[in-house]
């Protein structure tokens, strides 16, 4: 059943276009993120959805009602914010309780929930404090089982762990996904934190000046990006610009270099395309170990933890690799290497259509 | 344990400084309102007891103090929702509301008086002849900069937008984001503002004489023409029940006390 559906959703601030036209549909119970960097949108797309701004163009059906011109106090939906919202002047409790005090439930009643819904998000120790007695992650924490206290419709998230440390974050999210999966609650998720997003949706939609480039699940967001903006947007890639040398095989020609890709079979002999590869699929060997592979040079290494983050000056471009640590350490900065990657695992974008299906659009918000 | 902070000697110099420059006038009318009104002599009540006994003093008072509540009830309900809804909608009107809140620091009040009688010519005697309509209404004007710098802070001090928000995304409609959101967060501005118009209504001299009321001050200014020293005790009594008015406005604005919090709080 739909939880959630999007119909052509525009929306200008004068001359700017923040929204060109979203068409969304989200299954009741899933749990879809909205990702993208500041100004594609994903605010003005959530803010549509709970109504508190109108579309200038297109519709808002919640479970196939079209709420569009709802005001958002009569719209059922449970709202968690960017920023502190929770009422200084009530305690936690108080402030679970607010919803259903409005809706006039009788007081035992909505403290059972209150205090329910506080032991839920691990925070019934609390009940009695204020917000300025608790810390971002709790205040977040009472913020999410204010919204769940309503019963809502649907849950909107306009990224609520933004303003915690990145333990919290971790901690926080993965909470947030057992309570939706718990309560099966229709959700979405307002984020630019690609982690965050692909880590704890069913599907997420990446968008990008006001549009969804790509919509789908997160493996098919990071192994298979539709667009160079996914390409870029979520997770590092290495993206270079080659032509087809051999569409029977399957290779391109890149700086005079043939690289083996399987994905250009089939295409037309001289397309030009957007050869994508994730650095941890990148290895690099030292000179003169390899066939067919790119020679270039190690000009940076960063220290990630469980890996090193090669940099490597190959052609006309910087190669990113994910190699061990241990073998980082045989290649030090200046040392000549060879970069190549399984053909089977490079994606490649058309340069041609993806250019021409983009059309230009203003910046949203 | 945290180490007990020192005060600089330059701050209780100063603290001094300050308690003194306002205390001794204080102090000064005391003793002058000690002696008595024939001999000149210290030590008695007796002006006390006569401005006490005098019915003017009761009846200007309580219309001067019934008058400031009027004024305080007309400015938060004129600018509590103005202000709420210009930091929530039009933000850009900010600067212009707080120029033209200067207009009556701006605009003398004898200059004051005499548009606002002009003004208010015609209309009916229950306004223009009565202080609870005329001089309240003047009072609205000069309360304005006051209230509203007081509540423009108050309201700054709160993430108006994303308390609203969450107010209404749980259902509440503006009235109960307004009285049960928004005021018990802005209450000490409300307070701080009411404090303010209260101190100047009750000390407001220039419109009530010329516009022919009898409040309280135009009650001292009689009495400090006319007697020497009950004018000292009734300036100190004005001064004590001001003071007394705003606390009992600090208890019926604090409201209930706050739900006891648990221990081990952050």
């Amino acid at each position: 059943m739909a939880g959630v559906e999007l119909r052509q959703l525009h929306r200008r601030f004068g001359e700017v276009v923040a929204l060109a036209g979203i068409d969304l549909d989200i299954t009741s119970g899933e749990f879809v993120s909205f990702l993208g960097p500041s100004g594609c949108g994903k605010t003005t797309a959530l803010r549509l959805v709970a109504g508190f701004d109108q579309p200038t163009a297109g519709q808002v059906l919640i479970e196939g009602k079209d709420v569009t011109g709802v005001p958002p106090n009569r719209r059922d939906i449970g709202m968690v914010f960017q920023a502190y919202s929770l009422f200084p002047n009530m305690t936690a409790v108080r402030n679970v309780e607010f919803g259903l005090r409005v809706r006039k439930q009788g007081h035992d009643e909505r403290r059972n929930r209150a205090v329910e819904l506080l032991e839920l998000v691990g925070l019934a120790d609390a009940a009695d404090r204020y917000p300025h007695q608790l810390s971002g992650g709790m205040q977040q924490r009472v913020a999410l089982a204010r919204a769940l206290a309503i019963e809502p419709r649907l849950l909107l998230l306009d990224e609520p762990l933004s303003a915690l440390d990145a333990k919290v974050r971790v901690q926080l999210r993965e909470e947030i996904r057992r309570i939706q999966t718990r309560l099966g609650i229709t959700t979405i998720y307002v984020t630019h934190d690609q982690e965050e997003a692909l880590s704890i949706s069913d599907r997420v939609a990446v968008l990008s000046q006001g549009r969804i480039e790509q919509i789908g699940t997160p493996a098919e967001i990071y192994g298979a990006p539709a667009t160079p903006f996914v390409a870029e947007f979520v997770g590092t890639m290495n993206r270079v610009e080659s032509t087809v040398s051999d569409p029977d095989a399957g290779a391109v020609d890149y700086d005079g270099v043939h690289l083996p890709v399987d994905a250009a079979r089939g295409r037309t002999r001289g397309e030009r395309v957007m050869v994508l590869v994730r650095p941890e699929i990148v290895s690099v060997e030292a000179a003169g170990t390899a066939d067919g592979a790119l020679a270039g040079e190690v000009v940076s290494h960063t220290f990630l933890g469980s890996v090193t983050r090669l940099r490597v000056l190959a052609g006309r471009s910087e190669w990113t690799a994910d190699i061990s640590g241990e073998r980082a350490a045989a290649l030090p900065v200046g040392s000549h290497v060879q970069v190549s990657f399984p053909a089977a695992s490079a994606k490649l974008l058309s340069l041609e259509a993806s250019s021409a299906s983009r059309a230009a659009t203003p910046g949203g918000r | 344990m945290t180490p007990r902070r020192r005060i600089a000697p330059s701050a209780v110099i100063w603290l001094l400084f300050g308690a003194a420059y306002f205390l001794i006038p204080l102090l000064a009318s005391l003793l002058v309102s000690l002696r008595d009104d024939q001999t000149a002599k210290c030590c008695t009540l007796g002006n006390y007891g006569y401005i006490l006994h005098d019915h003017q003093f009761w009846s200007t008072i309580r219309l001067s103090f019934i008058v400031a509540l009027e004024t305080i009830f007309l400015t938060l309900l004129l600018l509590v929702p103005t202000v709420y809804w210009v930091h929530l909608k039009v933000p850009r009107l900010r600067p212009l509301i707080g120029f033209l809140a200067l207009v009556p620091f701006v605009v003398a009040p004898i200059i004051l008086v005499v548009g606002l009688l002009d003004v208010y010519r015609g209309t009916p005697q229950w306004f223009y002849g009565e202080p609870y309509g005329f001089l309240t209404a003047a009072y609205v004007i000069l309360a304005f900069p006051y209230m509203y710098f007081s509540l423009d802070t108050g309201f700054r001090s709160i993430d108006v937008h994303t308390l609203t928000e969450a107010s209404q995304s749980l259902g509440a409609g503006w009235p109960t984001t307004l009285f049960r959101v928004i005021l018990p967060n802005i209450r000490a501005a409300a307070l701080a503002g009411s404090f303010l118009t209260l101190a100047i209504v009750m000390g407001e001299y220039t419109i009530a004489s010329l516009a022919q009321f009898n409040v309280f001050s135009v009650y001292v200014q009689y009495v400090n023409q006319n007697k020497g020293y009950p004018a000292a005790a009734v300036t100190l009594l004005a001064f004590a029940i001001t003071w007394a008015a705003m606390l009992a406005l600090a208890a019926v604005g604090r409201g209930r006390r706050m739900a006891p919090v648990a221990e081990g709080a952050r």
